[in-house]
């Protein structure tokens, strides 16, 4: 694998500010019991799919090549806001609170909501003008 | 928080999406087919290492370094979506749907082994 030091500051930086942003979201909406929904992964969850459509679709079909924005934006930003394990955490804690209902309407919310603001965002850069 | 934590924990989310890179490159690179083994590979690590951490003693601003500083950073959920929605508009729809049914399916399982062992 070729790697590039300057693609991987590019990843370290976005990661340090999505794993900060994702930080501050969950002290301010830190949820009260494991019976409760867990909106701060949820939004950070949700957004950060809508940022990475946008983002991945613009880089890609809109704009010039460039080598660093999307390492930064995608793997670093989005990758780093965004956590899988934690909502794994969450929809296990659920089932072990015996809230069978929450943990598969947690799961099931999270990926339509994560998907669709892929596919809203996606579909929202293609549709838009070119701008020079 | 205190700014010393937030500073850890933004050092270790950097190196979380930098070991994320390097694995999910290393996979791709041998996986041959559409089907994203390496964004697979991360999360199931990453919430197979959660739920040791859970499971062991760590409480507090520890827990936070290592939960939501290196493996939330480690692990993804854009591009698991990501992944899935090109997938899904290249027509791959059952390779999609397989995507998002056994990283959602192994990865709660992946948190529960972790704990058990830890």
């Amino acid at each position: 694998m070729r790697v590039d030091r300057r693609e991987l500051l590019a990843i370290f930086a976005g990661g340090f500010a999505g794993a900060v942003a994702r930080a501050e979201i969950g002290v301010a909406l830190a949820p009260s019991s494991p019976a409760a929904w867990p909106w701060a992964t949820f939004l950070v969850n949700v957004a950060g799919a809508a940022l990475l459509g946008y983002g991945v679709t613009r880089l890609q079909e809109r704009l010039p090549l460039s080598a660093y924005r999307r390492p930064f934006l995608g793997t670093g930003v989005c990758g780093a806001l965004t956590t899988f394990s934690t909502m794994q955490l969450e929809i296990l804690r659920m089932l072990d609170a015996g809230r069978a209902g929450l943990a598969i309407g947690y799961a099931a919310a999270s990926l339509l909501a994560g998907f669709g603001a892929v596919l809203v965002a996606t579909n929202g850069v293609r549709r838009a003008r070119v701008l020079a | 928080m205190t700014a010393p934590v937030l500073i850890g924990i933004g050092l270790l989310g950097g190196a979380g999406a930098l070991v994320r890179f390097l694995l999910d490159g290393a996979v791709s690179e041998r996986w041959r087919g559409s089907f994203p083994a390496g964004t697979l590979a991360v999360n199931l690590s990453g919430a197979f290492a959660l739920g040791i951490v859970t499971g062991a003693t760590l409480h507090g601003d520890a827990l936070r370094l290592v939960a939501t500083g290196l493996i939330g950073s480690y692990t993804t959920f854009s591009t698991w979506m990501l992944e899935s929605h090109r997938l899904g508009e290249d027509g791959a729809l059952s390779i999609a749907a397989l995507n998002i049914a056994l990283s959602l399916v192994a990865g709660v399982a992946a948190v529960a082994i972790g704990r058990a062992v830890a």
